[in-house]
């Protein structure tokens, strides 16, 4: 039943596309909104800090990029490039838990 | 020996291969973009360092092509939601250029506020 | 007609001659008003080389034996206009990608039509003693998408052109889930489960990127691409509900 690994690896590609579709959009409008008069980073922790709010969002975030990206690269690697079976597997989670840690660590920094 | 394909020529693959590297780039940037974010927990001066640095023109279109990168890998996306979740219609190929112009008025927002 | 060169409206093919290795071989072939391509090998088999290898049989759109790659695009040649098609009064014959090839123009199809059985591309029929006829509403949401991708004649030629084929060896292909879709979604059919389990395998409809090659070059105007992304949200929706 190995067949159904891929089933699953398809089903969560697309409902983190969906989770992140919202969260993008916010995202690029936030960033459209704090670019003006330049970027420091008191303006985006005086934003950011101690909300629990921009905590969970990009919280959420941090875990819907980190499925949706590792699912992606694991598909390109696999059709561009001679790479696949359980190496490459190996290889995807380690990128997703390097993406998760590095994104909780930033979600840290600036809440 | 059958060559590559001559007639690619046609928008659902450039679409494609538009999704495929945005993707591509979106990947190589992120892992960068959370560790420049968590400078800040060296306190705010590590972090105001790194964006200081960004204040330049060459930076400044990098992260233009950032923002398009990230409109354009989103609407495509959500033009391929729409073609495998909704009924079909045969005029999503429209949808395509709508995708796209969105991303690129994002970008051009970015750019005319960020200079 | 018997000396093509020196013609002023000749027509140049480079045609492929050899195995997977080989080479073009170049001919010259007098063109006439509403000469197909198919004519044209024709003229090439049968007055300048007899060694040349190729498939036809109907000659007039019905059967799809005759497809190949014609510069650069996978085309029935019997439907083809040799002028129109031409670059610089040139033409590159090729036989059909992401196929073996037997012998110039000559691909071996059994892998095409392995996946076609891997894919449950057949009916599966049920109660055989029963004596009432099935009911099935012309105009029923599963009927319209069944007849919609039913004409499919197994040519081959939306195999050639997907790019999902060329990646990923291990692919259904495009003409092989389009059935399998009008199978689903035959009410007659005893085992829906079954197709969709044969869909839902590592290299099967989850692996296409809906390019629409497929679409763009089908002869009779299908759509694997829809039917695929059928089988998708049917197979999501097994999986969900637990029945995959």
């Amino acid at each position: 039943m190995t067949g159904r690994i891929e089933l699953w690896l398809y089903i969560a590609q697309r409902v983190s596309a969906m989770v992140l579709a919202p969260l993008v959009l916010l995202h690029l409008a936030t960033i459209v909104y704090a670019i003006r008069d330049g970027l420091s980073a008191s303006e985006i922790l005086s934003r950011t800090q101690g909300s629990v709010l921009w905590a969970s969002f990009y919280g959420l975030f941090v875990v819907a990029a980190a499925v949706h990206g590792t699912i992606g690269l694991r598909v390109i690697l696999r059709e561009m490039t001679l790479w696949r079976g359980k190496s490459l597997n190996v290889a995807a989670i380690g990128f997703c838990l390097v993406v998760l840690f590095l994104g909780f660590r930033a979600v840290e920094a600036v809440t | 020996m059958s060559g590559p394909l001559a007639t690619r020529n046609h928008p659902t693959y450039w679409a494609f291969v538009l999704h495929r590297l945005s993707g591509l780039g979106l990947a190589i940037f992120v892992p960068a973009h959370l560790y420049v974010l968590s400078l800040a927990l060296e306190g705010e001066a590590a972090l105001d360092g790194f964006l200081r640095w960004t204040e330049v023109p060459l930076v400044k279109a990098a992260e233009t092509l950032l923002v398009i990168l990230l409109a354009v890998h989103m609407a495509g996306g959500l033009r391929l939601l729409a073609l495998e979740f909704l009924p079909w219609r045969d005029w999503q190929k429209s949808l395509i250029a709508i995708a796209f112009g969105f991303a690129v008025a994002c970008g051009l927002l970015f750019l005319m506020r960020a200079v | 007609m018997e000396d093509a060169s020196g013609a002023a409206d000749a027509l140049t093919f480079e045609v492929w001659r050899g195995g997977e290795d080989g080479h073009y071989a170049t001919y010259t072939v007098p063109h006439q008003e509403k000469q197909t391509v198919l004519d044209a090998v024709t003229y090439i088999q049968r007055r300048l080389d007899p060694g040349l290898s190729y498939r036809f049989a109907c000659r007039i759109g019905m059967c799809g034996s005759c497809a190949m790659m014609v510069n650069g695009a996978p085309r029935w040649t019997c439907r083809t206009n040799a002028a129109r098609i031409a670059k610089d009064r040139k033409i590159r014959l090729a036989p059909l990608r992401n196929l073996p090839v037997i012998k110039d123009l000559v691909t071996d199809m059994t892998v095409f039509f392995e996946k076609w059985q891997k894919a449950s591309g057949t009916f599966v029929p049920s109660d055989p003693g029963a004596t009432e006829f099935a009911s099935v509403p012309p105009e029923s949401k599963e009927r319209k998408a069944a007849s919609a991708g039913i004409e499919c004649i197994g040519c081959g030629v939306c195999y050639a052109a997907c790019d999902v084929v060329k990646w990923n060896p291990d692919y259904l292909g495009p003409a092989q889930l389009n059935r399998a879709w009008t199978l689903v979604n035959d009410v007659r059919d005893a085992d829906r489960k079954g197709h969709l389990a044969a869909v839902a395998v590592d290299a099967g409809c989850h692996a296409c990127h809906s390019h629409q090659n497929c679409t763009t070059y089908c002869p009779k105007g299908l759509n694997p691409t829809e039917s695929i992304a059928g089988l998708k949200r049917a197979t999501m929706s097994a999986a969900l509900k637990g029945d995959l």
